[in-house]
C-alpha cells in the first residue's frame, strides 16, 4: 500500500510534504499553549506581575492565529495532493481496463471492476489525505510526550507506564475486532445477496406466491448480520471507554506524585498543570493514532484491490514488429483451432480440431445447440480471445501477426448480448465510426430494419437512449447493434445469434436487406434456425466444441444424421406450411 | 487539549469525509441532503427506536450519568489544586486521589454500558427496519418495481438505512450528551466564577458564526462534488459494463479522453469541496486555542487580584474545551443527522406506498377452491401509462384444458394478456374471468397458487437445485422434486453433476446454460401443478434439439390444464386449440392454425415470411 500511496504521490511531492510541515507549524503552536500558561502561573501570578500576564496572553493569541495558518495551510496542500493522487490513480486504472483482453475482464468481473474503479479509489484518496492531516496526532504525541519530559522527567515514569499498557491495549482490541468486522461484512454481502435475488426474481415471486418464504430467509440473513455486527461492534466500544480509563488513571497518579514533589520544591505548581495538560494531549493523540490504524487498515484492503488490476497482465497485445499492412484478402481460415477458457490444461476445451475457410462474398453459418462453442470460435477471429491451439489466418496472415487495430478494423461484429450506451440513437449507431454520414447511418439502420422503429420514437436518431439502452426492447436492441456493425462497412461480418429477440418477419427482412452488403464481405453467421441458415454457402454443424458436419443445406440434408435431426426438429411448421400453400 | 475532529466513535472508519461510504454510483446523483419533513420522519424513527423501551432507558440513564462524571472530573482537578497542590497541602490528599479514581473507573464503567447497550439498541432498531422494508417490497404491486430498478431499491435498503444505523449509533447519545456536558458546565461555571465564564462564553459566538458560514459554503459544494461523482462513476459503470463492445470497436482512445474529462471536472470541485469542509478544523482548532489564551490571561490577572483562585482557572481551562467541544459536535451532528434523516425518509416514503393488496382488503374477497380453469376476457382495456393504451377492447374465452396461443409482434402486448390474468397489474375496463367469477372478487395470493407461470428469463435463485424445484411446492417430499424434474427432462442433465440436486447454483444461476434454467422452472412450474398455466416465450432461448424434450415437457406439464402459451416460434404453438393474433394492442385474429392460414391475414403472412426462402 505504501508504494503505491508514495508513487503516485510523487508528482505532488512539494504539496505532500508541505502539508505535514505546516501541521507541525500547527501542532507546535498547540504545545506551546500550556508552556505559555505555565509561565502565567508561575511567574504571572506567583510573582505578581501583571504586565507579564498580559504580554504572554498577547503571546497566547498570536500563537493561536500562527496555529491557524499552519491549519489552513496543511488543509489545502493535503487537499490537493490527495485529490490529484485520486485522479491520476483513478486514470491510470481505468487506462489499465482499457488495455485488458477479454479474458482480463472475465476474471476480473465487471462488477468488481466498477466497485475498485469508483469506491476503492475513493478510499484510498480519502485514506491518504487523512495520513497527510493526521500526522498531527502522531506529532502532538511525540510533542506532548517531548514537553512532559522536559517539564519533569521523574513524572514521566507515570507514562512510562501507561504508555505501553495502552498500546498493548490497542494492538490487542485492533487484532480481535477485525476478523470480526471481515465477518460482519461477508454476513452483509449475504443480506445484499438475498435482497438482490429476490428484487430481480420479484416476478417469480409473486407468481409463486412465496414472499412468506423468501421473507423468512431474509429475516434469517438479516438476523446473523445483526448479531454479527452487535458482538463486532461491542468489542470495540470497549476502546473509548478503557483508553479513558488509563488516562484519567495517568492524571491521577501524576496529580498524586507532582503533589509530592511540589510539597518538596523541585517542581512549580504552573508545572504541575501544564504537565497534566500534555498528559490529556498526549492520550487523547492516542486515541486518535488507534482510530486512524482501523482506518487504514481498511485502506489496504483497497490498496490490495487496485493492485491486483494493476498486476493483470493483458494476454493479447499487439505484436511486437507487426507489418502495419491489413492484409490484401479477407478470407478467414481456421487451421486446426483448439481453445479453453480455463486456465489449467486439463480443463475441458470449448473447441478443438477446428478447420475451415470462408471465403470473401460467401456466407458461413455456424449451428449448434447451447454450449457448443460457436460464440468462441467467432471471438477468435479478432482476437477477442487467443485460440490456445492452431492458428486462425486472415489472408494468410495469423491474426496474432496482425495490429489490433487494423484487424479489429476489418471485423464488423454483434455479441450475443446487446450492449448499447447513454446517448442518442445516432451515437450508437456511430459508434464505431463516428464521422460516418447521416446517410450511411440511416442506409445501415434501414437495412437492420431499424429506421422504422426509430423514426417512431420522439426524437427520431436523436432520442436519447437511457443507460445500457433501458428504455429499448430486446428486438430494439439487437437491430441497433447490427445496424451499429453494418455502418462499418467491414471486410468481415460476424453475426453472434443478433436476431433472436426479433421476430421472424422482421428477421427476413433483414437477412434480405443484409443481401447485397454481403456479396462484398465475409460473413459468419451463428443461429439456431434451419431457416436463417439454408442459403449459406456452407453450414458447419458444431458440436462439443468440433465441426460434426459441413457443407451446404441439401448436402447436410443428405449426410448428416445431426443435421436431420434438427431439421426434424423444425420441420413440422415446413410441413403444414406445404400443405397451406 | 484541543481536538477540533470528531472524537474517537465506536466504529473504526465510520464518519470520514462525506465522500465515502457509498454504493457505486447511479444514486449518487439523487441523493438528496436535505430532508423535507424532518419531524414527521423522526418521529416515525423514534417509534421504531421506541420499541427497545429497556434497552433505551438504561441508555438515557447511562448517559446522564457519564456526562455528569466527566463535568465532575475537572471540578475535582481545581479542587485537588487549590487545596493540596496550590498550599503544598497533604493530609487527605490521598482520599481525594481514591475519590478521583472511584469517580473515573465509575464513568469508563458507565460510557461502556452505554455503548453495550446502544449497539444493540441501534442494530436491532435497523433490523426491523429492514425487515420491515423488505416485507414491503414483497407486497408493491409490480408497477413499483418497473419504475424502480433494482440497483436503486438495492441502495435504499443498504445505503440508506446504514446511514440511519450509523447516526443512531452515534447521534442518540452524543446529541443527549453534548447537551447535558453543556448545560452541566455552564451551570458549575457560573457556580465557580462569573467573569471566567463569560471569558469563556465569548468562544461560543465565534463558533456558531464560523461553522454556519464554512457548512453553508460546502454544502453547495458537497452537493457539486457529489454531482460529479455521480456523473464519473455512471460512466465507469457504463464503459466497463460494454467494456468488451468498446474494445470491438476501437473506441480504448475515446473512452480515455471522456474519462479524464469528467476525472478532472470532479478533482476541481472535490479540491475546493474538501478544502472548505477541511476548514472547519483548523478554525475550531483556532477558536479553542483562542479561548484557552484568554481564560488563561484574565484567569491570572484575577488571580493576582485576588478575585479567584489558581484551581479555579485550571477548572476553567478544563471546561471551556468541553463546552467548545460540544459545540462543534452538534454540528457535525446536524450535518450527520441530516442526511440520515434524508435516508429514513426515502425508506418510509416506500412505507407509505400502497401495496397491490389494499384494495383487496376494503372488498371482501374470497379464497379459490377447487378451479375448473375457464378463462373469459370481457373487452379488457389496458394501460401502463395513462394515455398510451396497451390493450383495447379484447376479449375471448378459453375452455378448461384448452391451449391458448398468443402470437404477434414485440411489444402487442401479449406479455400483458397474462400480467392481467394473474393481476400483476389491475385492469382499466372490462373484466377478467376465471369459472365464470371476476378475478377482481379473487384473494390475489390464492388467484396466483392457481396459476403456474413460466417465464422467459428462466429466473433461478442461488442455492441447490433441489430448493429451486421445490420453490414450487414448499411442502413437496425429495421425491416430488425428482418426478417433476424427469417429467420436465431436467432430470437427465441434473444426475449428470457432480453434485446431482444437491448442486449449488450460483447467483443468478449462471453455473447451467439458459436451456438448463428453463428446464428446471418448467420443473417447478409441474410441482406447482397449477390448474392454469402461462408459457411466456418459455422455448426462445434454447436450440430447436434442446426445444423438442423441453416441447415434450411441456406436453406433459399442459396436460388437462388450461394453458397460454406465447411464443416466437410458430412450430410450438401449432396444435392449439386457438390462436390469438394480438397486434397494436386488440385481438386481430383468432382461430386455429389451419383456419387462420386460410384466413390469409397477418398470421398466414408472418407464418409464410418465416419460409419465404424454404420453398
Amino acid at each position: 500500500m505504501w508504494k503505491l500511496m508514495i508513487s503516485y504521490l510523487r508528482p505532488y511531492k512539494v504539496s505532500a510534504l508541505l502539508a505535514p510541515l505546516l501541521m507541525l507549524l500547527e501542532v507546535s503552536m498547540d504545545l506551546l499553549q500550556p508552556a505559555l500558561m505555565a509561565n502565567i502561573v508561575n511567574k504571572g501570578v506567583v510573582l505578581g506581575d501583571l504586565a507579564y500576564i498580559e504580554r504572554t496572553g498577547l503571546l497566547m493569541i498570536g500563537v493561536a492565529i500562527v496555529g491557524l495558518i499552519g491549519g489552513v495551510g496543511c488543509t489545502v496542500f493535503s487537499t490537493y495532493a490527495s485529490q490529484h493522487f485520486g485522479t491520476d490513480l483513478r486514470d491510470h486504472l481505468f487506462r489499465k481496463i482499457q488495455t485488458f483482453s477479454f479474458r482480463n475482464l472475465d476474471e476480473l468481473k465487471t462488477g468488481s471492476l466498477i466497485t475498485r474503479l469508483t469506491n476503492d479509489v475513493v478510499q484510498l484518496q480519502t485514506v491518504v489525505q487523512m495520513i497527510l492531516r493526521s500526522i498531527r496526532s502522531p506529532l502532538l504525541f511525540l510533542g506532548s510526550l517531548n514537553m512532559a519530559m522536559w517539564i519533569s522527567p521523574r513524572l514521566t515514569l507515570v507514562l512510562a507506564v501507561s504508555i505501553p499498557v495502552l498500546v498493548v491495549f490497542l494492538v490487542l482490541l485492533i487484532r480481535k475486532s477485525f476478523p470480526l468486522f471481515g465477518r460482519v461484512q461477508s454476513m452483509l454481502d449475504q443480506v445484499n445477496g438475498v435482497l438482490q435475488e429476490n428484487l430481480a426474481g420479484i416476478r417469480v415471486v409473486k407468481a409463486f406466491v412465496r414472499a412468506g418464504y423468501e421473507r423468512k430467509r431474509f429475516a434469517g440473513a438479516n438476523g446473523e448480520y445483526t448479531k454479527e455486527a452487535i458482538s463486532a461492534n461491542r468489542l470495540l466500544g470497549l476502546n473509548m471507554p478503557v483508553m479513558t480509563l488509563i488516562l484519567n488513571l495517568s492524571i491521577v497518579a501524576v496529580l498524586w506524585y507532582g503533589g509530592a514533589l511540589t510539597r518538596g520544591g523541585s517542581l512549580p505548581p504552573g508545572d504541575l498543570i501544564a504537565y497534566i495538560n500534555y498528559v490529556t494531549q498526549l492520550l487523547f493523540a492516542m486515541l486518535m493514532v488507534s482510530n486512524m490504524l482501523t482506518f487504514i487498515s481498511r485502506a489496504r484492503v483497497s490498496a490490495a484491490r487496485v493492485q491486483d488490476v494493476f498486476g493483470a497482465q493483458p494476454d493479447i497485445v499487439d505484436p511486437t514488429g507487426a507489418q502495419a499492412k491489413e492484409p490484401a484478402a479477407a478470407d478467414v481460415v481456421f487451421e486446426n483451432v483448439s481453445f479453453g477458457y480455463g486456465e489449467h490444461p486439463h480443463a475441458d476445451p470449448v473447441l478443438s480440431g477446428i478447420s475451415f475457410t470462408a471465403r470473401p462474398g460467401q456466407t458461413t453459418a455456424i449451428l449448434g445447440v447451447t454450449g457448443s462453442g460457436k460464440s468462441s470460435l467467432v471471438h477468435l477471429i479478432p482476437r477477442l480471445y487467443d485460440a490456445t491451439g492452431g492458428r486462425v489466418l486472415i489472408g494468410g496472415t495469423d491474426v496474432r501477426d496482425l495490429p489490433l487495430d487494423t484487424l479489429r478494423g476489418m471485423v464488423g461484429m454483434t455479441l450475443q448480448q446487446s450492449v448499447l450506451f447513454s446517448g442518442t440513437v445516432l451515437d450508437n449507431i456511430r459508434y464505431g465510426r463516428p464521422e460516418a454520414p447521416l446517410e450511411e447511418v440511416t442506409a445501415a439502420a434501414k437495412a437492420a430494419q431499424a429506421h422504422d422503429f426509430i423514426m417512431q420514437m420522439p426524437d427520431g436518431y436523436e432520442t436519447l437512449i437511457g443507460q445500457k439502452g433501458v428504455n429499448l426492447s430486446g428486438g430494439q436492441k439487437q437491430r441497433l447493434s447490427i445496424a451499429r456493425a453494418l455502418l462499418l462497412k467491414p471486410r468481415i461480418l460476424i453475426l453472434d445469434d443478433s436476431t433472436s429477440a426479433v421476430d421472424v418477419g422482421t428477421e427476413s427482412r433483414i437477412q434480405a436487406a443484409l443481401k447485397e452488403l454481403m456479396n462484398r464481405s465475409t460473413n459468419i453467421i451463428i443461429a439456431q434456425r434451419i431457416s436463417s441458415v439454408m442459403e449459406a454457402d456452407q453450414i458447419l454443424v458444431l458440436e462439443n466444441g468440433s465441426i460434426a458436419a459441413r457443407g451446404t443445406h441439401e448436402e447436410l440434408l443428405r449426410n448428416s444424421e445431426i443435421y436431420q435431426d434438427i431439421y426434424r426438429s423444425q420441420r413440422k411448421e415446413e410441413d403444414t406450411h406445404a400443405a397451406a400453400n | 487539549m484541543p481536538q477540533p475532529t470528531k472524537p474517537a466513535s465506536a466504529e473504526p472508519g465510520r464518519g470520514g469525509p462525506p465522500m465515502m461510504g457509498h454504493g457505486p454510483g447511479r444514486n449518487m446523483v439523487m441523493q438528496k441532503a436535505k430532508p423535507k419533513q424532518a419531524g414527521a420522519t423522526l418521529r416515525r424513527l423514534w417509534a421504531y427506536l421506541s420499541r427497545q423501551r429497556f434497552g433505551l432507558i438504561i441508555v438515557y440513564v447511562t448517559t446522564i450519568l457519564s456526562a455528569v462524571i466527566s463535568l465532575i472530573g475537572p471540578f475535582l482537578l481545581g479542587k485537588a489544586i487549590d487545596r493540596f497542590i496550590m498550599p503544598k497541602e497533604h493530609d487527605g490528599f490521598w482520599s481525594l486521589c481514591l475519590l478521583m479514581i472511584g469517580i473515573y473507573a465509575l464513568g469508563s464503567v458507565v460510557s461502556w454500558v452505554q455503548v453495550y447497550v446502544m449497539t444493540a439498541v441501534s442494530q436491532r432498531t435497523v433490523l426491523a427496519l429492514r425487515q420491515d422494508l423488505f416485507d414491503k417490497y414483497q407486497q408493491l404491486p409490480l408497477r413499483f418495481f418497473d419504475t424502480h430498478p433494482t440497483g436503486e431499491l438495492m441502495s435504499r435498503t443498504t445505503n440508506d438505512i446504514e446511514n440511519v444505523s450509523n447516526t443512531l449509533n452515534q447521534s442518540v447519545t452524543q446529541l443527549l450528551n453534548s447537551i447535558i456536558t453543556l448545560a452541566g458546565s455552564l451551570v458549575i461555571m457560573l457556580r465557580l466564577n462569573l467573569p471566567l465564564t463569560l471569558v469563556s462564553l465569548i468562544s461560543i459566538p465565534l463558533v456558531l458564526v464560523a461553522t454556519r458560514q464554512i457548512t453553508r459554503l460546502t454544502r453547495k459544494l458537497f452537493k457539486a462534488q457529489q454531482q460529479h461523482l455521480g456523473e464519473l462513476n455512471g460512466f465507469i459503470e457504463e464503459t466497463v459494463s460494454g467494456q468488451k463492445i468498446v474494445k470491438l470497436f476501437r473506441r480504448e482512445p475515446v473512452a480515455i479522453e471522456q474519462f479524464q474529462k469528467i476525472n478532472h471536472k470532479l478533482n476541481q470541485v472535490g479540491i475546493r469541496a474538501q478544502i472548505a469542509s477541511g476548514m472547519v478544523g483548523p478554525v475550531m482548532n483556532m477558536v479553542n486555542n483562542l479561548s484557552f489564551a484568554l481564560i488563561a490571561a484574565v484567569g491570572g490577572w484575577m488571580v493576582l487580584k485576588g478575585h479567584t483562585s489558581v484551581g479555579i482557572v485550571v477548572s476553567f481551562l478544563n471546561y471551556s474545551k468541553q463546552f467548545g467541544r460540544p459545540i462543534t459536535e452538534l454540528a457535525n451532528q446536524f450535518n450527520l443527522m441530516q442526511s440520515a434523516i434524508a435516508g429514513a425518509e426515502r425508506v418510509f416514503e416506500i412505507f407509505d406506498l400502497d401495496t397491490e393488496y389494499a384494495e383487496d382488503y376494503k372488498r371482501a374477497v374470497t379464497e379459490l377452491g377447487q378451479v375448473k380453469g375457464s378463462v373469459e376476457f370481457r373487452n379488457v382495456s389496458f394501460s401502463y401509462k395513462p394515455g398510451t393504451p396497451i390493450l383495447q377492447d379484447v376479449s375471448f374465452t378459453a375452455e378448461p384444458g384448452q391451449m391458448i396461443a398468443l402470437v404477434g409482434p414485440t411489444g402487442a402486448g401479449k406479455t400483458t394478456i397474462i400480467n392481467l390474468l394473474t393481476r400483476f397489474y389491475e385492469i382499466d375496463q372490462g373484466d377478467i374471468c376465471i369459472d365464470g367469477v371476476s378475478i377482481r372478487d379473487m384473494d390475489k395470493d390464492s388467484l396466483r397458487s392457481k396459476v403456474g407461470i413460466v417465464l422467459q428469463d428462466a429466473y433461478v435463485f442461488s442455492g441447490s437445485i433441489r430448493e429451486n424445484i421445490r420453490f414450487g411446492r414448499l411442502n413437496a417430499t425429495d421425491a416430488e422434486v425428482e418426478h417433476a424434474a424427469k417429467l420436465a427432462n431436467a432430470d437427465r442433465f441434473i444426475s449428470r453433476l457432480p453434485d446431482g440436486y444437491d448442486t449449488v447454483l450460483v447467483a443468478e444461476g449462471s453455473n447451467l446454460s439458459h436451456g438448463q434454467r428453463q428446464l428446471l422452472t418448467i420443473a417447478r412450474a409441474i410441482l406447482a401443478d397449477p390448474a392454469i398455466l402461462i408459457l411466456d416465450e418459455a422455448t426462445s432461448s434454447v436450440d430447436t434439439r434442446t426445444e423438442m424434450h423441453v416441447q415434450e415437457a411441456m406436453q406433459t406439464l399442459m396436460k388437462g390444464r388450461t394453458s397460454f402459451v406465447i411464443a416466437h416460434r410458430l412450430s410450438t404453438i401449432q396444435d392449439a386449440d386457438r390462436i390469438l393474433f394480438i397486434h397494436g394492442g386488440r385481438i386481430a385474429e383468432q382461430g386455429n392454425h389451419r383456419q387462420l392460414l386460410e384466413a390469409k391475414g397477418f398470421y398466414y403472412d408472418l407464418y409464410t415470411s418465416q419460409f419465404q426462402r424454404a420453398i
